[in-house]
């Protein structure tokens, strides 16, 4: 029988501590959706996505209602469009997201991904057309998220992707300028992407994965920082001991979700991605828990030490609670969505080069960055760059979702609203490196035999 | 199939009875009763069975959550699952 010290535990973190699950992703592949016709591609593309996720909105609030924990958002991550799109004889890609769009309208999520391209080694025919199409693509749909791998472990750094992706992105920040650069927010650009991620904008449904699949990604920084508060000053083995147990029973959560959603909606379960995802709310930040494990700021020097400890040990304890783990489990660090970076940055203890120190050790990357408008497209590329090269050169997955607000300078404050917060326009390095960038061609992948 | 509802809010007199008649109009029997003062707030606590209940899952927890609106309380109803997952192994 449960006790009630158990029942109230449950309570208090659903309901003060701001436990939730982020998203429930429903994974869709659209290969047999290939066509010559780009119109018949598209109804296609439509008609399955519709088909498929008709249920899945209801059946995550259904979940919602009878268990009580909040399930933030409902998503549809497809095969990349740049592998469906590639046998059609035409070259308006745009068209492709508009279909995106209308279907996830149409079942009512809150975002589709997909419109991805994979082009760590080189470009096909396909790959070059979506990738010019991402800025139309995105300006001209509400939805549809969007996503470039430019570098892998195995192949290196597609240096011509990495320019191109610095020019798409200044284009996204131009043709959204009135909606401070919205386009931006829902374009990720990767090094080593993974298949089976469910959140957005990076979420795309990979060729490894089945025909559909069900993915959930957990929340609850706001848990992790009121465990925290309870062992103040103990040491950094009681830290992590206390962040192992809170992780699994956040993700015993994920999983029993993931799980009640798989068999309602009949959909195989694929995996529980275990995540510190936080939101704009107060009390549901990844900077607060570093806070409270003693600095004053987050961004001050020990916080990639705080990171580090807190990214492995939500592995550690989530491991062991769902069956099947994947995605790309960690602690995220998006500065817009998260309360505590954005105080951190506006107080100038949080920067770029801080930030990006940050991601050798969790993951994603260089998030819901806010750069000035005149930001040129080669320090943009350069950032990427930089982004990629840590992740290639450490196995892991590293992105970069920067926007360059047109018309902001540092200092100013953008607004995007919802989960995406609002976001400190931060300092870049101001010299050139456009030199570095024009070379082109391919960083050739490292060599692992030498590990240092 | 097991439900567990929990009240919280300033103590008064009709919180069980108030919970208890909606749960007899349903068709839900009640298994177990706790209640205790946390932190001076009223905390009851009821492990009920809704396997021959007789309205949707929804309408109960409607029915539940506007009395505890009448009462100045809050009532909720969560499926069991919830809770044994999280802490039992």
């Amino acid at each position: 029988m449960l006790g009630p010290f158990e029942v109230l535990e449950t309570i208090e973190m659903i309901q003060k501590e701001n436990l939730d699950i982020r998203t429930i992703t429903m994974g869709i592949s659209l290969r047999d959706c290939c066509h010559s016709d780009i119109d018949i591609s598209c109804k296609k593309i439509y008609d399955k996505i519709t088909k498929y996720a008709e249920k899945l909105v209801v059946t995550g609030e259904n979940i919602e209602r009878e268990y009580g924990i909040p399930i933030i958002n409902k998503r549809i991550s497809v095969t990349p469009i740049a592998l469906v799109a590639e046998s059609c004889e035409s070259d308006e890609y745009v068209k492709f997201a508009e279909a995106l769009d209308k279907a996830a309208q149409t079942v009512g999520v809150n975002f589709i991904g997909g419109f991805s391209s994979l082009v760590h080694k080189g470009y096909t025919v396909g790959d070059k057309r979506l990738i010019q199409s991402i800025p139309e693509a995105l300006s001209r749909t509400k939805l549809v998220c969007s996503s470039v791998n430019v570098a892998s472990t195995k192949a290196g750094i597609n240096m011509d992707a990495v320019a191109e992706m610095g020019r798409v992105i200044k284009k996204c920040a131009e043709l959204t300028a009135d909606n401070g650069a919205l386009a931006c927010a829902k374009l990720v650009v990767f090094a080593n992407a993974v298949e089976d991620n469910p959140f957005m904008a990076g979420a795309f449904h990979g060729i490894g994965e089945p025909e559909c699949v069900i993915n959930v990604g957990v929340s609850g920084p706001g848990v992790v920082k009121c465990a925290l508060e309870k062992v103040k000053g103990a040491d950094f083995g009681t830290v992590s001991e206390t962040i192992k147990k809170t992780a699994f029973k956040i993700t015993r959560m994920g999983q029993l979700v993931a799980q009640e959603a798989s068999r309602r909606l009949n959909v195989p379960f694929g995996i529980v991605d275990l995540s510190l995802a936080p939101t704009p709310a107060i009390g549901d930040s990844v900077a607060y828990i570093l806070e409270e494990m003693g600095l004053e700021k987050c961004g001050t020097h020990g916080t990639t030490a705080a990171l580090a400890l807190l990214n492995d040990a939500v592995k550690k304890g989530g491991v062991m609670a769902s069956s099947y783990v994947g995605g790309l489990s960690g602690a995220f660090i998006p500065v817009s969505e998260d309360a505590g970076m954005i105080n951190a940055a506006l107080s100038g203890a949080l920067t770029l080069e801080k930030l990006e120190a940050m991601t050798c050790v969790c993951s994603v990357g260089l998030d819901m960055i806010v750069v000035p408008g005149d930001t040129s497209a080669e320090t943009i590329s350069a950032i990427i760059a930089d982004e990629a090269a840590i992740g290639v050169v450490n196995t892991k997955t590293t992105a970069v979702r920067i926007i360059p607000a047109p018309g902001k300078k540092v200092g100013d404050k953008v607004e995007f609203g919802g989960l995406l917060g609002s976001g400190p326009v931060m300092k870049v390095n101001p010299f050139s490196s456009s030199e570095f960038i024009n070379r082109g061609g391919r960083i050739p992948a490292p060599m692992h035999s030498l590990k240092n | 199939m097991r439900a567990v509802i929990t009240v919280i809010g300033k103590d008064k007199v009709g919180i069980i009875a108030g919970v208890s008649n909606i749960l007899a109009e349903c068709n839900v029997n009640i298994l177990d009763i706790s209640q205790t003062i946390l932190q001076d707030v009223f905390t009851m606590i009821m492990i009920v069975d809704i396997s021959k209940c007789s309205i949707p899952f929804h309408d109960i927890s409607d029915k539940l959550e506007s009395k505890g609106v009448e009462m100045g309380l809050k009532i909720q109803i969560q499926h069991e699952d919830i809770f044994n997952s999280m802490h039992r192994i």
